[in-house]
C-alpha cells in the first residue's frame, strides 16, 4: 500500500445507456478509490456492470450512454473533461486492456506499426531509434522477443497477442491501468504468465491497476483490495484478505460458497437470476436472493457503513441501526423464485 | 510462420490451376452460343449480293461444313494458339482488332476506373466516417442518382453542356485527325504514344478527347463504389482493434484514414474485378455514343453486319480478359491482406 | 365449439412471413425515407404503365391526328409538354407508353429468373456435390461475361427467331441475372445450411423437402425482395442499353426509353435538348425509385445494418415502479 492521495478516486459513479423501454442503469452510484501502485480487484457476475465502469472510467462509452458523477485522476475530473484532453490522457495516463485479445490488434499492421503509432501520436518529436528502443523494452519485459517485432498480429498465439496489448498499454507509462477480464479467453498456464505480469506492474512500471474480473481465484492471488460489484453498485469493499476470510455482504459470502476449487463436495448456487437493470428490484437490489432478507430490505436502499476502518459494505445486516425502522429486522420469507427470472 | 514468399507463390499456383476449368466452360458456352442461331454465318454476314456458290466456297474454306465437332476442336485448338478467327466481311483477324481497337478501349477503361476509384473512395469514406449524418445521406443519394443514370444518358448531357453549349471539349473521336494523322504508333494508346514522342501538343488533343467519355463513364459506376466502400467503412469502425486504437488515445482521424480505410479497401480491390466485366459493358455504350475506336465500337459494327466469326471472337476475348483481370486483382488482394492464402 | 375461423387461419399461415417483414414498420430515419421514396417513385411508374392508354395524350407512334400532322423537332409547348421528336411523335406520350414497356419486360425478367434462379440455388447450396460444383463452375463462368455483352450477344441472337421484343429483351435479361439469384441464395443456404438448428432437425430424422421448406426457404425469402428490386433496377438499364443499341424492344413494337435517347443523339449537335432529357431523366426516376426501395428494404431487413435506437438518458427522472415478488400482503 503506497501513502498520499490516491490516484483514482471515483465518486457517486453513474452510467445509464438510453433504451426505449428506460435507461439501463449499468452503473448506478459507485464510488471507489485506487492508490498510486495499488491492484484493485473488482468482480461481480456476467451483467453487474463492471466493465461498463472500467470502460467508463476511461470515457470509453458505447452509444447513448451518459455518465453523471465524478471521476477524478490526479484531481482531474475525466467526466466533466473535453474529449479531445480526454484522448490526449489515454495512453500515456490511462491504459485498457481488453478481452479478447485475437481481435484488438489490426491484422494488416505489424507490431511495429502498432507501437509507431501510439507512441508518435503522443510524442510527435521522437525519432523512429527512440521509438524502437521504447518498444522493444516494454516488449522484452513481456517476453516478446526483438526478432518478432516486424510481424504481424496473426503469428502470434493468444496468449502472446495478450502480452503484446499490455505491452502498447504500457509503453507510454501510465499511471492507471484498468484490465477488463484479461484472461478469460485465455488457458489456465498462460493465464498464470498474464497475472505475474499484471501483479508486478507496481514494482516493474509503478502503475495501479484495476483487475476486473468474475475470476475470485484471480483476485485473491493478485489484488491488494477487491470490490464486490451487484447490480451497478458496490455490495462491499476492502483488503482481499479479509474480504474473503470474513466477507460481511451476504453476496459475497455466497459467491465464495459457489466458487468450486479442489475442497468442493457439493455445488452451491445463488437462486435466482441477475436482476433487470432498467427496472431493478427496490430496496437493496439483492433481496429476492438473499438468505438473510429482513423486512426493510425490500423497502428501503440500504446506506453504505464501515463495518471495520479499510472496509465498507452496503447492506442492511450492518446497520446504520437508527435508520432501520421498528420490525425492520425481523425475518422475511422468501416466496420461491422462478429460476430462469428475465435478467 | 512462413514469410511471404513460398506461401504467395503457392497461392498463385492454385489460383492460376483454378482458372482452366472456368476458360473451357466460357469457350464452350461462346461456341454453343454463336451456334444457336439459325442460317448459314457466311450468308448472314455477306448478305444477298453474293452469289451461293461463292458463299459455298468461303463457307469450305472457313472450315463451316465441317461436322460441329470438329469445329469445336478446331476453335478450341486456335484459341490455346491465341488465333480468335478472322471476320467474315472484311477479313481482319480478331487478333489485330484486339490490339488496335484493344488499347483504344484500354485507354478509355483505365482512366473510367480511375475516376470511378477516386469518386468512390472520396465519397465513400466521407459518408462511412459521417455516418447517418445528412452529409452520409447526401452522398448515398449521389452515389444511387448516378448510377441509376445510364451512362449514354450522362453521355448524351455531357455533349449536351460540355460539347454544344458550352463548346468546351470536344464530343467524339479519340483525337483530332489532324493529330491522328501526324501521330506515330508505338503502343497504339495515344496517351502513351504521345509521351513517348514527346509530343505535348497531341497529348492535350487526347485528353481533351478523353475527358467526357472517361468522367461519365467513370462516374456512373464510381456510384456502385460509393455504397460498397461506405458499407465496408461503418463495418470495419465497429472491429475489435479500431475500440483498442481509441482506448490508446489515436485520433478519430487517424483511426479512420489509418485503420478502418486500410481495412476497409481489401474488399474493395476484389470488387474491382466485378466491376471491371460492368465497366467493359457500359465502355460499349460509350464507345457507340462517342464514336470511340474500341473493341466496344468494333462489336457494335459487327453485330450490325451480322458478323458471327467477329462477335465470337470478340466476345470471347471480353471474357478472357475479365478472368485475367480477376486473377491480378486476386494476387493484388492477397499482397495487401497477409491473412489471404489458400 | 366452432372451427377456427378462415380469417384466424389466414392469420395464422401468414404469421410467419409477417413476422420477417416487421421490421419495415419499426424503420427509422434514412432508411425509411429511402423506402417510402422508393416506393413512391416505383409507384408513380407502374401508375403511368398500368393506366398508360388514359393517362397518355397520344399514341407511342402517333405523329398526326386526324390529317394534321404534329410539327417537327417542336419546343415544350402547350399542344407538346415535351416537345416532339424527328418523327413528329409527341416526347410525353412516349415517355408514358415507355412505362409500360419498362416494367413489363423486367416483371417478365424478375419473374423467369427467380423461378429459375431461386430453386436452383436452394437445391445447389443445400444437397452440394456434383451438381452443386457443376452449377458454380457454369455460374461463374457466366460471372465472367460483362453482363450487358452477353444481353446484346443473346438479345441479337434471339432477335432474328424471337418476334416479340418484349419477349426477347425479357429473355436476355433473364440470362443475365440468373447467375445472380443463384449466387446469393445458394450463398445463403449454405450458410443457413449449417445452422444448429437446422442441424437439429436433420437429426431429429426431418426429410430434406421439410427441413428446406420450413427452415431454409423462410430465412432466404427475406433476401428476396431487395435481390428482386435491386436487380429490377439493373434490369431496367440493362433493357434501355440495349434499346440504345437496337436491339429488344423494335420501335414498331412500343416506346422504349433507352431508343429514344440513341436518336435523340444526333438532336443533340444542332442543340435540340427535349428529345434526349426527358427519356433519360425517366430512367433515372425509375431506376432511383426502384434502387431506393431496395437499399430501404435492405437497412431495415437485414440486422447487420439496422441501427439500434438510442433514448437520451435523465438522471434526474424519478425511479420507475419498484418491483418486488416478496412485497405481497
Amino acid at each position: 500500500m503506497s501513502s498520499g492521495a490516491p490516484i483514482l478516486d471515483v465518486r457517486n459513479l453513474r452510467l445509464w445507456y438510453g433504451t426505449r423501454r428506460g435507461p439501463v442503469r449499468a452503473v448506478d452510484g459507485v464510488s471507489l478509490e485506487i492508490d498510486a501502485g495499488d491492484v484493485l480487484g473488482l468482480v461481480g457476475e456476467s451483467g453487474c456492470g463492471k466493465s461498463t465502469l472500467g470502460r467508463g472510467i476511461l470515457g470509453l462509452l458505447p452509444e447513448g450512454a451518459r455518465a453523471d458523477g465524478e471521476v477524478l485522476y490526479r484531481g482531474r475530473n475525466l467526466v466533466t473533461m473535453s474529449p479531445r484532453e480526454l484522448r490526449r490522457l489515454r495512453g500515456p495516463e490511462l491504459g485498457l486492456i481488453f478481452q479478447e485479445p485475437m481481435t484488438r490488434l489490426n491484422p494488416l499492421l505489424r507490431i511495429e506499426d502498432h507501437f509507431r503509432e501510439t507512441l508518435a501520436q503522443h510524442d510527435s518529436k521522437l525519432t523512429n531509434r527512440e521509438i524502437r528502443r521504447r518498444s522493444l523494452d516494454t516488449l522484452g519485459r513481456m517476453g516478446i522477443p526483438p526478432t518478432r517485432f516486424r510481424q504481424y498480429p496473426h503469428e502470434f498465439s493468444g496468449g502472446m497477442r495478450q502480452r503484446i496489448m499490455i505491452a502498447l498499454a504500457l509503453v507510454l507509462h501510465p499511471s492507471l491501468l484498468v484490465a477488463d477480464e484479461p484472461t478469460t479467453s485465455l488457458d489456465v498456464i498462460v493465464e498464470a504468465q498474464i497475472l505475474r505480469i499484471l501483479a508486478d506492474l507496481k514494482e516493474n512500471f509503478d502503475t495501479a491497476l484495476l483487475l476486473i474480473t468474475h475470476n475470485l481465484g484471480i483476485v485473491a492471488e493478485a489484488c491488494d483490495r477487491v470490490a464486490v460489484m451487484y447490480a451497478g453498485q458496490i455490495a462491499e469493499e476492502g483488503p482481499a484478505r479479509d474480504v474473503f476470510a470474513d466477507p460481511q455482504h451476504p453476496y459475497t459470502r455466497e459467491l465464495l460458497r459457489s466458487t468450486i476449487s479442489l475442497d468442493t463436495t457439493e455445488l452451491h448456487s445463488i437462486p435466482g437470476a441477475p436482476p433487470n437493470l432498467i427496472s431493478p428490484p427496490s430496496g437493496c437490489r439483492f433481496h429476492p436472493r438473499c438468505p438473510d432478507v429482513m423486512q426493510v430490505c425490500p423497502a428501503q436502499g440500504p446506506i453504505e457503513t464501515a463495518p471495520e476502518p479499510g472496509r465498507r459494505v452496503l447492506c442492511w445486516l450492518h446497520g446504520p441501526e437508527r435508520e432501520i425502522p421498528a420490525g425492520g429486522t425481523e425475518r422475511l420469507e422468501r416466496k420461491e423464485l422462478a429460476v430462469a427470472e428475465e435478467a | 510462420m512462413g514469410a511471404q514468399g513460398p506461401s504467395l507463390k503457392r497461392y498463385a499456383l492454385t489460383r492460376i490451376a483454378l482458372v482452366f476449368p472456368m476458360v473451357f466452360i466460357l469457350l464452350t458456352l461462346v461456341f454453343l452460343l454463336m451456334r444457336v442461331a439459325p442460317g448459314n454465318p457466311v450468308s448472314a454476314a455477306l448478305g444477298g449480293h453474293v452469289p451461293p456458290a461463292v458463299i459455298n466456297q468461303i463457307s469450305r474454306r472457313l472450315g463451316y461444313d465441317k461436322p460441329v465437332y470438329v469445329q469445336y476442336g478446331d476453335y478450341l485448338w486456335d484459341v490455346a494458339r491465341g488465333n480468335f478467327g478472322t471476320t467474315i466481311s472484311d477479313r481482319r483477324s480478331v487478333g489485330s482488332i484486339i490490339l488496335v481497337n484493344g488499347a483504344a478501349t484500354l485507354e478509355l477503361t483505365f482512366f473510367a476506373m480511375l475516376v470511378a476509384l477516386v469518386v468512390g473512395l472520396l465519397v465513400g469514406l466521407v459518408c462511412g466516417r459521417f455516418r447517418d449524418s445528412p452529409i452520409d445521406a447526401g452522398g448515398r443519394l449521389f452515389g444511387i442518382v448516378v448510377y441509376a443514370t445510364p451512362v449514354f444518358f450522362l453521355g448524351l448531357l455531357a455533349q449536351l453542356v460540355f460539347g454544344v453549349w458550352l463548346n468546351w471539349l470536344p464530343t467524339s473521336d479519340q483525337a483530332s485527325p489532324i493529330t491522328l494523322a501526324l501521330m506515330k504508333t508505338h503502343t497504339n494508346i495515344l496517351f502513351i504514344d504521345a509521351i513517348i514522342d514527346g509530343n505535348w501538343g497531341a497529348l492535350w488533343d487526347v485528353v481533351q478527347h478523353l475527358i467526357l467519355p472517361a468522367t461519365t463513364l467513370g462516374i456512373v459506376y464510381g456510384g456502385v463504389f460509393i455504397r460498397l466502400i461506405r458499407v465496408n467503412v461503418i463495418r470495419t469502425l465497429k472491429e475489435d482493434y479500431i475500440e483498442a486504437a481509441r482506448a490508446r488515445g489515436i485520433n478519430e482521424r487517424s483511426v479512420v484514414y489509418r485503420h478502418a480505410f486500410k481495412n476497409a479497401l481489401v474488399p474493395v480491390i476484389t470488387v474491382v474485378g466485378l466491376q471491371l466485366a460492368l465497366l467493359l459493358g457500359g465502355a460499349i455504350l460509350t464507345e457507340t455514343e462517342f464514336n470511340w475506336p474500341g473493341i466496344g465500337h468494333e462489336l457494335y459494327v459487327y453485330l450490325q453486319n451480322r458478323d458471327y466469326a467477329a462477335v465470337q471472337g470478340i466476345v470471347v476475348v471480353f471474357g478472357l480478359v475479365v478472368v485475367l483481370a480477376s486473377i491480378v486483382i486476386d494476387f493484388a488482394a492477397a499482397f495487401i491482406d497477409p491473412r489471404v492464402r489458400y | 365449439m366452432a372451427a377456427v375461423s378462415a380469417a384466424t387461419r389466414l392469420h395464422r399461415r401468414t404469421l410467419g412471413i409477417r413476422r420477417a417483414f416487421a421490421p419495415i414498420a419499426e424503420a427509422r430515419g434514412f432508411a425509411r425515407g429511402m423506402l417510402w421514396t422508393g416506393a413512391g417513385l416505383t409507384l408513380f411508374f407502374v401508375v403511368l404503365a398500368i393506366f398508360a392508354p388514359l393517362i397518355s395524350p397520344y399514341g407511342f407512334d402517333q405523329y398526326e391526328v386526324g390529317t394534321h400532322r404534329f410539327a417537327q423537332l417542336a419546343h415544350p409547348s402547350h399542344a407538346h409538354l415535351f416537345g416532339t421528336t424527328v418523327q413528329s411523335t409527341d416526347v410525353l406520350s412516349r415517355i408514358v407508353w415507355g412505362a409500360q414497356t419498362e416494367l413489363e419486360v423486367v416483371a417478365l425478367a424478375l419473374a423467369f429468373g427467380l423461378v429459375i434462379g431461386v430453386p436452383l440455388g436452394l437445391f445447389s447450396g443445400y444437397f452440394g456435390g456434383p451438381l452443386d460444383r457443376g452449377s458454380v463452375l457454369f455460374m461463374d463462368a457466366m460471372f465472367a461475361f460483362p453482363p450487358l455483352l452477353l444481353a446484346i450477344v443473346i438479345a441479337f441472337l434471339l432477335g432474328s427467331s424471337v418476334n416479340s421484343g418484349v419477349l426477347v429483351a425479357a429473355i436476355a435479361i433473364t440470362i443475365t441475372y440468373v447467375p445472380q439469384y443463384f449466387r446469393v441464395v445458394r450463398n445463403h443456404v449454405i450458410s443457413v445450411r449449417e445452422e444448429p438448428y437446422v442441424e437439429a432437425a436433420r437429426a431429429l430424422g426431418a426429410r430434406p423437402v421439410t427441413i428446406l421448406r420450413r427452415y431454409v426457404f423462410f430465412n432466404v425469402v427475406q433476401n428476396v425482395p431487395v435481390i428482386a428490386t435491386l436487380n429490377a433496377a439493373d434490369a431496367v438499364l440493362t433493357l434501355t442499353a440495349l434499346g440504345f443499341l437496337g436491339y429488344g424492344v423494335q420501335p414498331t413494337q412500343g416506346a422504349e426509353w433507352g431508343y429514344d435517347v440513341s436518336r435523340a443523339v444526333s438532336d443533340a449537335a444542332s442543340g435540340i435538348w427535349w428529345t434526349g432529357t426527358f427519356p433519360g431523366l425517366a430512367i433515372v426516376l425509375l431506376v432511383t425509385g426502384l434502387t431506393l426501395l431496395g437499399e430501404g428494404l435492405n437497412e431495415t431487413i437485414n440486422p447487420v445494418l439496422r441501427r439500434r435506437v438510442f433514448t437520451k438518458v435523465d438522471f434526474g427522472a424519478p425511479s420507475l415502479e419498484p418491483s418486488s415478488e416478496i412485497l405481497e400482503p
